[in-house]
């Protein structure tokens, strides 16, 4: 948990000799809060006042980074809920296979190409999980390895395996499952050894505390957490109860991603139970079905989840064909908030009808609260239809303002005086039916 | 040592909002829903027991759509020509609610007709909702508030421009209002004082904070609720009402539900998707709070229920 210059200031020494540049420790003590100076500035600082103010400033849930071809990080997280400041890292999510299945490698390279776009952005899969299971382990990790350069998750009880399949990925950082009381040391060794990240299971949070301690103190820092919970209101109050001891308790113990199996009880309920991990604070969420659709919803919802409250996703401005648009086809205004382009855009597409969208930059605010701000006024209509080249893609020089924004259209004819311009509806859903009836 | 969980004490809770009369209590539902009244953050079970679980309520119309995915269509069938039968279908899926939805179409007969047969087809409380414009919804919903009175039916929606008219029927015959809002904390705490101030308790208002879909800003609404939720259990007195959302409506409304033709193959599967969409949309809202589910299609809301249950399992 960060201190206040007051606490920092109490650690300090109090002598106000100004070595540090400033002319008290309380000066000094203020910027180190703001994090605009170095505690070495100070000379005379304790060797217990430093571990203390170290400690303060490390995050309250540790960063895990797996890395091979490509990186997955987690942790690093700072509030309980969205709206507080925002979700950092988003879930890592894994697709698990396992030794003895014949397809493992096929499976994997199948969703490794996995690629679906959601507003602009690809997202894919981020790495996989090997669980050993009797079959020829390590031989499995090797295909699974040929099949994907993303990073790896490798699950086994026998140590020695899990030694020889970490000797093939060499230079990357995986992730191993799993440490608990009876096995950690020699899990934490072989952690150690391959600089792998280590996940800890245990059937309490005092277990599971208890265990990142003793394997901490064995030299291995990069943990993450298995919490168990047979279902889902297990899961979710144990995720809520780690999540807090980390942020607001600054429990170092727990303070470490979590990761979730999706698929623990049953294929069927897979979807609903990855879903309440991506909303309550899972670091890696690994499953056991691999379908596009599937993939998708939760790529959609973690991204949604973690998108910054105070920067809403914006749609690049431009002009958007929708339904194949033909030159006498109308053309629609609207800005470019992605609700507001997305809701236009889903109503126009459904209704089957063509038309252009022109999307102005209105700096990602919706049609009232951008015109309220100045964002969206006839000058800027105006320029986005001259400077996206509207005129030349259409026969009928006609523009449909949102009705919302009815008061612009005199300013408009000023600005595009050889445009026709009409009023549309307030709202996106009432587009199909205005379209159908006024535009004809 | 063992570990001290850190947990909220909250000085304020919901308060409990109850639809359906049974014939004991003046209407003819063979059974009332109670929800609301929780004390903690949604299945903090070990702060406090969750009073009463969230329900689910399906969607019904007084027409048959022309607008609703084939999906929809394939599962409901026939019975979409008639309200009743699709009533009754929507009992059998689960629902522990039925929503009728009004047409434009609809005149004052026909709907207080359509109304009436709904409600002697199931014996579930009912929530009632214009089309969703002013003022044809005060055309539609007074003559049935007067039809239905003392049903404790939920009429919807009531929002800032028509929320005068609706509030008083719904004082004078007895039911519940639907408060519905466009995702904003301080919009929502508005139109509920002005709900209140009209006289009606608010023992008889549920919100409708609004949402998007999955994709379509399901993270505003998200927001929204977990904010409206904490103020509530702090104690601010307008935000403590029970939450109603309508992801089957949201999703369903989204291309990913709607269509299966001309979408990226990476959508994978038609159903499937469509399915996810509308429990995700769903799931991301019981986490935040939501006290009514309105769903659309009977899987979905098999798995939505098949999660609460598990969420309110001690
Ligand atoms: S150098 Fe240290 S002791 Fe001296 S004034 Fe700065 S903070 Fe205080």
């Amino acid at each position: 948990m960060a201190l206040s210059g007051i606490q920092i200031y109490k650690m300090l020494p109090q002598t106000n000799c100004k070595e540090c540049g400033f002319p008290t420790c309380l000066a000094f003590a203020m910027k180190l809060a703001a994090k605009q100076v170095e505690l070495s500035a100070c000379p005379y600082v304790s060797d217990a006042s430093k571990k203390q103010l170290a400690e303060s400033a490390a995050p309250p849930i540790r960063l895990v980074t797996l890395k091979a071809g490509t990186e997955v990080k987690a942790g690093n997280e700072v509030v309980m809920f969205r709206h507080e400041k925002t979700f950092y890292n988003k879930p890592g999510v894994f697709i698990r296979v396992k030794a003895s299945d014949a397809d493992a490698a096929k499976k994997v390279a199948a969703a490794d190409a996995y690629k679906v776009n959601y507003v602009g952005m690809d997202f894919v899969i981020d790495g996989f999980a090997v669980e050993a299971d009797g079959g020829d382990f390590v031989g499995a990790v090797k295909a699974v390895r040929d099949a994907t350069k993303r990073p790896l998750i490798l699950i086994a009880k026998d140590v020695a395996l899990l030694d020889s399949a970490l000797s093939l990925l060499a230079g990357e950082s995986a992730l191993i499952y799993s440490a608990d009381a009876s096995n950690y040391e020699a899990f934490a060794d072989v952690a150690k050894k391959h600089k792998a990240s280590l996940v800890v299971t245990g059937d309490s949070l005092d277990a599971l505390a208890d265990l990142t301690q003793k394997i901490q103190a064995k030299g291995v820092e990069d943990i993450v957490l298995d919490l168990g919970g047979k279902n889902l209101s297990e899961w979710l109050q144990r995720s809520t109860q780690a999540r807090r001891l980390a942020i607001k308790s600054n429990f170092r113990a727990l303070g470490y991603p979590v990761i979730f199996f999706a698929g623990q009880n049953g294929a069927a309920k897979e979807p609903v139970y990855a879903a309440q991990a991506i909303s309550k604070y899972a670091g890696f969420v690994v499953l056991d079905t691999f379908t596009p659709e599937l993939a998708y919803a939760l790529l959609v919802l973690r991204e949604n989840i973690y998108t910054d409250p105070q920067k809403p996703i914006q749609v690049q401005p431009g002009i958007y064909e929708i339904n194949s648009p033909k030159p006498e086809s109308p053309v629609l205004i609207t800005t470019n908030f992605s609700i507001t382009y997305f809701a236009v855009a889903n109503e126009v597409e459904g209704s089957g009808l063509p038309a252009w969208l022109v999307v102005c930059d209105a700096e990602g605010m919706s049609v009232l609260t951008a015109w309220a701000a100045g964002k969206f006024d006839a000058e800027r209509i105006a320029k986005a239809i001259k400077s996206f080249n509207v005129a030349d893609k259409v026969s009928k020089k006609r523009v449909v303002l949102p009705g919302h924004v009815a008061v612009l259209s005199g300013e408009l004819e000023a600005e595009l005086p050889d445009w026709e311009i009409r009023v549309g509806p307030r709202e996106a859903v009432d587009l199909p039916g205005f379209m159908k009836q006024a535009l004809n | 040592m063992p570990i001290e969980i850190p947990k909220d004490k909250w000085p304020g809770s919901v308060k409990k909002v109850t639809l359906g009369a049974t014939t004991a209590e003046g209407g003819t539902r063979s059974r009332s829903v109670t929800v609301g009244g929780q004390t903690t953050l949604p299945y903090l079970l070990f702060e406090a027991p969750t009073p009463n679980k969230p329900v689910v309520a399906i969607e019904i119309k007084s027409h048959k759509p022309d607008d609703w995915s084939p999906l929809l269509g394939e599962v409901w069938g026939d019975a979409m020509n008639d309200p009743a039968q699709w009533a009754k279908k929507a009992e059998e899926a689960g629902a522990d609610i039925i929503v009728l939805a009004l047409t434009l179409a609809d005149s004052p007969e026909d709907a207080v007709k359509a109304v009436k047969s709904v409600l002697g087809a199931t014996g579930l409380p009912l929530i009632v909702w214009g089309p969703g414009q002013a003022e044809k919804d005060n055309d539609l919903l007074v003559p049935i508030a007067e039809a239905t009175k003392g049903e404790k039916i939920m009429l919807g929606i009531c929002e800032d421009k028509n929320y005068r008219t609706i509030v008083a029927t719904a004082m004078a015959n007895g039911h519940v209002v639907q408060a519905r809002t466009p995702m904003d904390v301080n919009l929502a705490k508005q139109l509920n004082i002005l709900i209140t101030d009209m006289g009606l308790p608010a023992d008889r208002v549920i919100m409708d904070p609004t949402t998007g879909a999955l994709g379509y800003g399901i993270e505003y609404g998200y927001s929204v609720m977990e904010r409206l939720r904490l103020a509530a259990l702090q104690g601010d007195g307008m935000t403590q009402l029970p939450m109603l959302v309508t992801p089957g409506f949201e999703a369903w409304k989204a291309k990913e539900s709607k269509v299966g033709e001309g979408v990226p193959e990476a959508w994978g599967d038609w159903k499937a998707r469509a399915i996810h969409w509308e429990t995700l949309t769903a799931m991301a809202l019981v986490e935040s709070g939501a006290d009514i589910i309105v769903l659309r299609h009977p899987e979905s809301v098999k798995r939505v229920k098949d999660a609460v249950e598990e969420l309110v399992a001690a």
